[in-house]
């Protein structure tokens, strides 16, 4: 009922934006160059302030009627049994929401009756209520835009000045949502630390990541959420991941601008971008079911014991995902080198090898190495491949022939595992935050490096 | 008085793609000597003069036909590596393009890939003599390790052609080297370019006709595609022969 009233709301706005331009041409009698604001500007600014109140009204009501409701309630059975503890009331009050709908309650006594009783009557006037105010609401300011129009009324101001508001409130959802995560990062975070009395170095050096086997009513055990292993792996396949997509990336990059020939570069670079739409399930999959069993079939071949998740496939395989980027951003810059430097280089009687070496590589590093930082905080922040491909124990070791862990694999296990969320959620959130300020403090550095590039060549 | 010939063209077309841009052009170009070559905008003066040097070969759809002798040598013969020769036949563009790289690395890059210097001290030394041919050295000794990009326009194109000078070409082809200079910096280039004719055969592209003028011995008038006119410099601008040579320098068409 309330979604059509929603719908009701935006065809009212529509009815007033038809009949507003009218009223404006026959304000002036069709000569609209009277008009201060063109007849379109009249309709427009009704359609949007007819909406803006009705769903205005219509949210506001509809969620703090629903509050203002639960809390007379609680009030209503609080008094009607004073010893009751707030948890029970909330029980008794779900008890009775459950009978108001016809649905199956706990049990059924003469208070849960009398308040299924109220909820039903004070839900109807609640729902009811919201339905014709916010309607009303939009009609009557509807109305007002309509009983303003006037050749001198200007509506293109202010309709322009309400929707450069509305632009502004979308843009400060997208900034308010990162702020509130980051937020909710710190907290958890600081709760964490709290959780194992602010032995950050216990988190930060110690050696020993098992966080959820040392848990004592709530408490984390400090001595087993050290998340050196995990830093350790997470460092050791993101090295993995660079050996093979830097040289590839950058020698493609090298190839596509400057040997590859308008045909193969129009077919070649579509194909390589194509890398980066596999989702990294797949490459996660690719991981684990082709590669990691090759990988030790080889190694058994020449004699080496190679555990079946190991670093280096899934290192190999999330270097194959990251290619992409580093190509593709090289290559964007190496053909922001301007010509001029190319043609200066051969002029010299430089070849073509010792201009790229010398002359454009130089040139396009700063962008080079902005793409390489991007791409390092892919591979940080990256999870399917190694869930799948790179193991779970926390394992220390420099062996890239061994299952390691990393920091967003211990993510998932802590959060998909059956752990109470309170406990799990510290280490986790707390893991998530430090993976949040390395691959922030390298965006900032790849950003850093690009606006140096920027100013090169204005 | 007849001097040594360093260039001969002899029948020379180039196609850009389907567009014919030079037609059947002979030439001679004297050694030890200043050749502009003049004419209307997009009449092949700079096509031609990428010829020489087998610039146009950077060029996909380019194709050159006909003969270039560099001392009777062709230059477009198989046995001939365009790399080689550019080293032979340097080249000043119309804009500046200093690599980002310092001032001394600048004008070390052509003598250190084609191994002039046997050690630094010798590099030192090129670096020098370049840089003071190419009269910049006095504004840039104290800061040879910062930016060749920070200097001023003027400062860079005479940079530029310190670079060029380096690699110790016999040629050195000039496309527009003033045209994104002030009159200041310009006249120090003329200056220079008057010098460079001791040891160089300079070839020079110009709009300016005063400059082609002020610098050159010979000049040749370009013409849609066409050598109109070629002669030493005094006749062409004082007594011209052909009609059309005649109009452009007098400011008619162009």
């Amino acid at each position: 009922m309330l979604t059509l009233t929603f719908f009701a709301i935006l065809a009212l706005a529509l009815a007033f934006f038809v009949i507003g331009r009218s009223r404006a041409v026959a304000v002036v009698r069709g000569d609209v160059r009277l008009l201060h604001s063109r007849p379109n500007f009249h309709g427009i600014l009704a359609l949007l302030l007819s909406a803006i109140c009705g769903i205005a009204v219509l949210l506001l009501l509809g969620t703090m009627g629903a509050v203002w409701i639960e809390t007379h309630l609680l009030a209503a059975i609080l008094s009607a049994q004073p010893d009751m503890s707030p948890i029970e009331a909330e029980l008794v009050l779900s008890d009775a929401r459950a009978l108001a709908s016809g649905g199956i309650a706990s049990k059924s006594d003469p208070l849960r009756l009398d308040i299924a009783q109220q909820v039903g009557r004070q839900g109807a006037l609640h729902h009811w209520g919201t339905v014709v105010v916010s309607l009303v609401a939009a009609l009557v300011a509807g109305l007002w835009a309509l009983g303003k129009i006037s050749p001198d009324w200007r509506a293109r101001n202010r309709s322009e000045t309400i929707i450069r508001r509305i632009l502004m409130l979308t843009a400060a959802i997208a900034v308010l949502t990162t702020v509130g995560i980051v937020l909710s990062l710190i907290f958890e975070t600081i709760n964490f630390f709290n959780n194992i009395d602010w032995q950050v170095h216990k988190f930060l050096f110690g050696t020993t990541w098992s966080p959820l086997s040392g848990v004592q009513a709530g408490k984390l055990d400090p001595d087993k959420v050290g998340a050196v292993p995990l830093f350790a792996g997470t460092l050791m396949i993101t090295v993995i991941a660079m050996l093979v997509a830097v040289p590839v990336g950058l020698f493609s990059a090298v190839y596509l601008s400057d040997f590859a020939s308008h045909r193969v570069r129009a077919w070649a670079k579509p194909m390589l971008e194509l890398l980066a739409g596999i989702p990294t399930v797949v490459y996660g999959f690719f991981a684990a079911i082709t590669l990691a069993p090759f990988i030790r079939n080889s190694g058994e071949a020449i004699g080496l014991t190679i555990a079946s998740e190991s670093a280096l496939a899934a290192g190999i395989v999330m270097g194959i995902m990251i290619i992409p980027f580093i190509s593709s951003l090289s290559d964007d810059v190496i053909n922001a080198v301007p010509q001029s430097l190319r043609d200066g280089s051969y002029g010299l009687g430089a070849t073509k090898a010792e201009t790229i070496r010398q002359v454009v590589l130089p040139a396009a590093l700063p962008g080079i190495v902005s793409a390489v930082l991007l791409g390092v905080s892919r591979a940080v922040g990256e999870t399917m491949i190694v869930v799948m491909a790179a193991g779970q124990g926390a394992n220390l070791t420099a062996n890239p022939l061994e299952a390691v862990t990393t920091v967003t694999v211990q993510i998932v296990m802590l959060i998909t595992g059956d752990t109470e969320a309170s406990t799990a959620a510290g280490p986790a959130f707390t893991l998530g935050f430090t993976l949040f300020c390395v691959t922030l403090l390298m965006n900032i550095a790849a950003q850093r490096v690009v606006r140096k590039y920027r100013e090169l060549y204005d | 008085m007849s001097k040594e010939i360093k260039i001969s063209a002899q029948g020379v077309d180039v196609f850009y793609g389907d567009t014919h841009a030079i037609k059947n052009v002979d030439l001679e170009i004297e050694n030890k000597a200043v050749t502009a070559f003049i004419g209307p905008s997009g009449c092949g003066k700079s096509t031609f003069l990428r010829c020489i040097n087998r610039m146009n070969d950077t060029i996909d759809i380019c194709r050159v036909t006909g003969d270039i002798l560099l001392e009777g040598q062709d230059i477009y013969a198989k046995s001939v590596d365009p790399v080689q020769l550019r080293a032979r036949v340097g080249m000043v563009f119309q804009k500046p393009n200093p690599f980002p790289k310092s001032i001394y690395d600048n004008v070390a890059y052509g003598p250190t890939i084609h191994g002039l210097a046997k050690n630094k001290a010798e590099l030192d030394e090129i670096v020098e003599q370049s840089l003071r041919r190419a009269a910049i050295w006095d504004e840039v000794k104290d800061r040879l390790h910062q930016p060749g990009t920070g200097l001023s326009g003027g400062q860079q194109q005479r940079l530029c052609i310190g670079r060029a000078i380096a690699t110790a070409p016999e040629v050195l082809l000039m496309d527009e080297p003033c045209s994104a200079l002030d009159p200041i910096a310009t006249a120090q280039v003329e200056e220079l370019i008057d010098d460079l004719r001791q040891n160089y055969t300079v070839v020079i592209v110009t709009h300016s006709m005063q400059q082609a003028a002020r610098v050159s011995q010979k000049t040749a008038f370009f013409h849609l595609g066409n050598v109109v006119e070629y002669g030493d410099t005094n006749k062409i601008f004082t007594n011209p022969e052909d009609s059309r040579t005649e109009s452009y320098i007098t400011g008619r068409i162009g």
